[in-house]
Order: structure tokens, then C-alpha cells, then sequence
């Protein structure tokens, strides 16, 4: 009944996708308690949609994206506060360039098994990287985790632009996003985007009709990394701090439950389950120590009773997926 | 000049031999669990870590430790026969990703709930009275309790082997491993043998951790990390394979703990470097069959 009220919306929003992603985060920061958890709620989102186009698009679940965010994170933080980068545009390249780097080794290795052992693979490799910061204190900050990013302004047409507020950081990652958005429906409407959802229905099928499928897992890999990894190096930013905890099993964990709640395979699910999740988190906390396990139980609720997320029983109420 | 060394060697390949024995209980009952229904269940470690609570709780009620090793893995697995029949029951028939998604669900609020009811702060279990002096094995003093782990471990081996092949219970659990549908069409009722094999999986995953307690501590992530290590030995021994979870387990135990002796900074790290080597030289693991549920 909510979702036939809704018909009219969700008909235009799923016409416009990217337009009604640029109109309804313009408002965002306006409408939440507060600015930072909007701005969480778009990393994070960021995060899911690169995590969704692995999982979702392609069928391939991953429990170690907390990887490629890590390595974003890192190599962002690392290129500002231990090398001291003055350009925040270099120290973003690079925490891509790690994010996407180790996409392409820890995909490749990955992508020797398929089902149910390739969630299990990515989850060790996730975790080897893991143990690995949290042994390279020189270099990590180990347990202590990374500090002492600077927010840098940002150099802009000859300009610079102070971060400072949370408004004004809000912008800037909303940029990002929005590029990222963009990036993803035009990787969605093109041929490959065909091929990925095609491998998700029937990979066999895909390989009889002449597709190297090993091929363009690895790239959906490498795109999901890459998507991840700026949602990292974003964070990075926005904490000042990279905790070791970014690159634990808990973290590609969240993203699952994020992206599940919002609706695997659909276009908006990693944006509304990442708000779900977080304002869910956020309100939760101040009532019980324990939330993580009333998550964890709402989460199992959907998995067994509304495995097509909110925005995916929302949006295509009777269609799968 | 090579005495000590070679004694501390010893010690450790003891040591390697206890924590494989661990690794056995756990990547044996995950398998058996996969290769039936084809379930891959995150929540094994969380079993693992309610067993050692469970023992400790019964130890503090019953104040015997042989009582607790008995009766922790029956609730335990009691509790695994409910979440079969409630929980990932409901998903036969979907992607073999949900159950996995399920159980990581489950596992998540059993952490929760373990520091809401046994607290945050981990504890420590005492070995019994019994086996808590060492032995003198002609070249070095051993822990009794660690050779009772081994002992516990091997018996519980020869049983379950003696289970599957011997009875006719085991021969029907053989055959729908390897054929459901067939066995289905014979008459035999899957959903009771799914649900023995779950709690069975289950219960040997609670008498893992019940055992483990008394050397490693009791604390609520206790699960979550053995499970990683428990998925990157199923996938080295072939998942769905018994011969491959013992054999990774045994070796997996030993890499780990001489590599702890050599070089403890390697420790942590060791056994996903032997994953990517096998993964690059023998994809399928070291017993697996390609192709099992891929």
C-alpha cells in the first residue's frame, strides 16, 4: 500500500536516477540532526555502492571490502601524514591507486575459486591485510591507529578552499559521490554493465555466449575497489584518523548489513541502507551498550524475510531483484 | 649446543599438534555441515566461543570440569538443532549465499549477546585438578591437559568415522552429500539428517571451544577469529572433504606454531600466505573436488 502511494516517486526517480541523487543530497545535511552523520551517511553510501556493484550486479559476495577502504584510507593518510603531501588531490590518487592495485591482486587471487569459497577468500585476504597494518606501526600507527592527517585546503582553478566546516566537507565529498553516482549508471547502461548482471543470472550462460568472464569479474573487482577505496580515502579525511579497526572483518561486515537493508542489486539500496543503518546506530547507542546485536538481529529479519532491501521492495514491489 | 633448541622445538611441534587438534574439531564440523548442505555457516565460530562460556558457567554450577566437557556440547548443540530448524532451514532453495549471510547475522548479535551476559572483560579457566601438572615425555615436560586435548580430539575422530561408516545412519549421511535428490527419491526423510548433522557440526564446534578455554582464555571475538582461520583451512583441505580438514587442520597448527617459535611477527599472517600459494598451485585445495558447489 506504501509502495503504491510512493509509485509516482519511485517511477521518476528510477527514470532519473543520478538527477534525483544530485537534488536529494543537495538537501540532505538539512535534514538530518547533524551535518557529520550526513556526511557519514553519504561515505558510507559510497562505500555500499562499491561493495553493490560487486555483490549485487555481479553476484560475487565479498566479506573483505574493508580491504580496498583500508588501503584507500591508508594511502591517503599515509601520503599526508608521513610523507607530507601538500596536494590533496596527489594523496587521493594515491589512496585510489593502492585501493585499486590491491584490487587487482587480491581479485585475481580470489577469483581462482568461485561461490561460496570466494566470500571466504576475500574475507582471509581482508584480514591478512589486517594483521599487516597492525604490524607496520612505523608506517600505520598499528593499533593506535593512523593520526596526524591534515585537512588540507583544496586546491581549486588557482583557488583554495578550506574544509574546515562540516558543511563545506560535506560538499566536497558530495562531489565525489555524485561523480562516483554517475559513474556507476553509465558503467550499468553500457555493455559491460550487461555482461556483469548477466554473469549474476546465469555465469555459464555468459561463458557460452562467448564472454571471458574471469576477465571482467576482475574489472567489476577492480571498479568496486576503486568505488571503495574513495570512500576510504574520504573518511580519512573526515576523521583525520585511521583507526586499524577500518581494515577488520567488522567493517566489510557493516557494509554487508548496510547494503542488504537498503536492497542489494538496486540502484539507491547502498545510499538508504547506509542512512538506515547509521541513524539506526546513531539513535540506538544512547539506549543500549548492546545495539550491535539489535542490528544484528534485524538484519537476519531481512535476510530470511525481506532479502530485497527496503528501496528494493519499495521501488519494484513483485519484481526480483 | 643444539639440545635446547631442538628440545623447544619439540615442545612447540606438541604445541602445533594441540592447536591443530582444535582447528580439526572446527574445520571438520564446518565441512561436514558444506558438503551435506551446501551451508556455509559464519556462525561456527560463535558456537565455538558459547561452548567455552557454557563450560565455564556449568563449571561454576556443577564445580566439576568432566561434567561441563560433557554437558557444554550437548546444550550447545541443542542450540544448533533450533537454528537449523527455525533459522536456515527457511532458506533451502535460495543462493547458497544466504545462509551464509544469515549465520554472519547470527554471529554478530551471539558476540552481543556473550558480553551482555558473561560481561566484556574475557576470562580464564582453570584445567582440573587432574591434568593440571606436567609430564615428563623423555625429552621435555609437557602439559597433561594438552595431551588430554590431543586424546579427546583423536577419540573424537574414531567416533565420528566409526558414525559414518559404520552405521547405517552414517551411510545415508554419505549418500546425500553426495546425491540429495537421489536419497529424497528412496524414501529417506533429509530434513531429520539435516538436522543431525547440523547439531553434530554444532555440538563439535561447542566441545572445540570448551576445550580450548583452559588454554587460550574465554573472551566473546574468541569465535570470529577462529572462524577466519577455520574457512582458510577448509579451503586449503577442499571444503566438503573430511581427509582435507584433518590433514589442513594437523599441518595448519604446526605452520602456525613453528612459525611462532621462528618468527612470532609472521605468526598472524603465516597461514594466509600458505592459502594464496596453494590457491596459486592447486585451486580446488588439497583434497577438493572441482566444482563442488561452485
Amino acid at each position: 500500500m506504501i509502495s503504491a502511494a510512493l509509485r509516482p516517486v519511485t517511477s521518476w526517480v528510477a527514470a532519473h536516477p543520478v538527477a534525483s541523487f544530485v537534488v536529494f543530497f543537495a538537501a540532505f545535511p538539512f535534514l538530518v540532526p547533524y551535518q557529520s552523520l550526513a556526511t557519514q551517511v553519504l561515505i558510507f553510501g559510497l562505500f555500499a555502492l562499491g561493495f553493490n556493484l560487486l555483490y549485487g550486479y555481479t553476484g560475487l559476495l565479498s566479506f573483505g571490502h574493508a580491504a580496498y577502504y583500508g588501503l584507500g584510507a591508508y594511502g591517503t593518510g599515509i601520503a599526508l601524514a608521513k610523507l607530507k603531501l601538500t596536494s590533496l588531490w596527489l594523496a587521493l590518487g594515491i589512496g585510489l591507486a593502492a585501493a585499486v592495485i590491491g584490487g587487482a591482486v587480491i581479485g585475481f587471487f580470489c577469483l581462482r575459486r568461485r561461490g561460496i569459497y570466494f566470500a571466504m577468500l576475500t574475507l582471509a585476504f581482508a584480514q591478512m591485510l589486517y594483521f599487516v597494518a597492525f604490524h607496520a606501526a612505523d608506517l600505520t600507527g598499528g593499533d593506535d591507529g593512523l593520526r596526524g592527517i591534515p585537512l588540507l585546503p583544496l586546491g581549486l582553478f588557482g583557488a583554495s578552499v578550506s574544509l574546515r566546516t562540516p558543511l563545506a566537507f560535506y560538499f566536497f565529498a558530495y562531489a565525489f559521490v555524485v561523480l562516483a553516482v554517475a559513474a556507476l549508471r553509465r558503467i550499468l547502461d553500457s555493455p559491460f554493465g550487461a555482461v556483469l548482471q548477466a554473469i549474476r543470472e546465469n555465469s555459464d550462460r555468459a561463458v557460452a555466449c562467448g564472454y571471458d568472464i574471469n576477465r571482467i569479474k576482475l574489472l567489476s573487482f577492480v571498479f568496486s575497489a576503486l568505488f571503495t577505496g574513495l570512500a576510504g580515502a574520504l573518511d580519512a579525511l573526515r576523521l583525520t584518523v585511521v583507526p586499524v579497526d577500518s581494515l577488520y572483518w567488522t567493517t566489510s561486515g557493516q557494509v554487508v548489513i548496510m547494503t542488504l537493508l537498503g536492497g542489494a542489486g538496486t540502484f539507491f539500496g547502498p545510499f538508504v541502507g547506509a542512512a538506515t543503518f547509521l541513524i539506526l546506530a546513531d539513535r540506538l547507542s544512547l539506549f543500549i551498550e548492546a545495539w550491535p546485536l539489535v542490528i544484528g538481529v534485524i538484519f537476519m529479519a531481512f535476510v530470511l524475510f525481506l532479502p530485497r532491501g527496503i528501496w528494493g521492495t519499495l521501488a519494484a514491489p513483485g519484481v526480483e531483484r | 649446543m643444539l639440545d635446547i633448541p631442538l628440545q623447544a622445538l619439540a615442545a612447540q611441534a606438541f604445541t602445533g599438534l594441540v592447536l591443530g587438534g582444535i582447528f580439526v574439531l572446527m574445520a571438520i564440523g564446518l565441512s561436514l555441515i558444506f558438503g551435506l548442505m551446501t551451508v556455509v555457516n559464519f556462525a561456527h565460530g560463535s558456537f565455538y566461543m558459547l561452548g567455552a562460556y557454557v563450560a565455564f558457567s556449568l563449571m561454576g554450577v556443577t564445580k566439576s570440569f568432566w561434567a561441563a566437557l560433557v554437558l557444554a556440547p550437548l546444550v550447545v548443540g541443542a542450540l544448533g538443532f533450533l537454528v537449523e530448524r527455525f533459522l536456515i532451514r527457511r532458506l533451502y532453495g535460495r543462493s547458497p549465499d544466504d545462509p551464509l549471510l544469515l549465520t554472519f547475522g547470527l554471529s554478530l548479535a551471539m558476540v552481543e549477546g556473550a558480553k551482555l551476559v558473561w560481561g566484556k572483560i574475557g576470562l580464564t579457566v582453570d584445567p582440573p585438578r587432574q591434568l593440571a601438572a606436567a609430564v615428563n615425555l623423555g625429552f621435555m615436560n609437557f602439559p597433561v591437559y594438552r595431551l588430554f586435548v590431543i586424546a579427546v580430539t583423536a577419540a573424537v575422530l574414531v567416533s565420528l568415522w566409526l558414525f559414518l561408516e559404520k552405521t547405517s545412519v552414517g551411510l545415508v549421511i554419505r549418500a546425500g552429500s553426495r546425491d540429495a535428490l537421489m536419497v529424497r527419491a528412496l524414501g529417506v526423510d533429509l530434513n531429520r539428517i539435516w538436522l543431525l548433522v547440523f547439531g553434530i557440526g554444532i555440538a563439535m564446534a561447542g566441545l572445540a571451544g570448551v576445550l580450548a578455554g583452559p588454554m587460550r582464555g574465554v573472551y566473546a571475538e574468541m569465535g570470529v577469529e577462529i572462524i577466519i582461520d577455520s574457512f582458510v583451512i577448509v579451503v586449503v583441505g577442499g571444503m566438503g572433504s573430511l581427509a582435507g580438514a584433518i590433514v589442513a587442520g594437523l599441518v595448519m597448527g604446526e605452520i602456525v606454531s613453528l612459525t611462532t617459535f621462528f618468527a612470532p611477527r609472521l605468526a598472524e599472517l603465516i597461514i594466509f600466505i600458505v592459502m594464496a600459494i596453494v590457491l596459486l598451485v592447486r585451486p580446488s585445495g588439497l583434497f577438493g573436488e572441482a566444482g563442488l558447489a561452485e
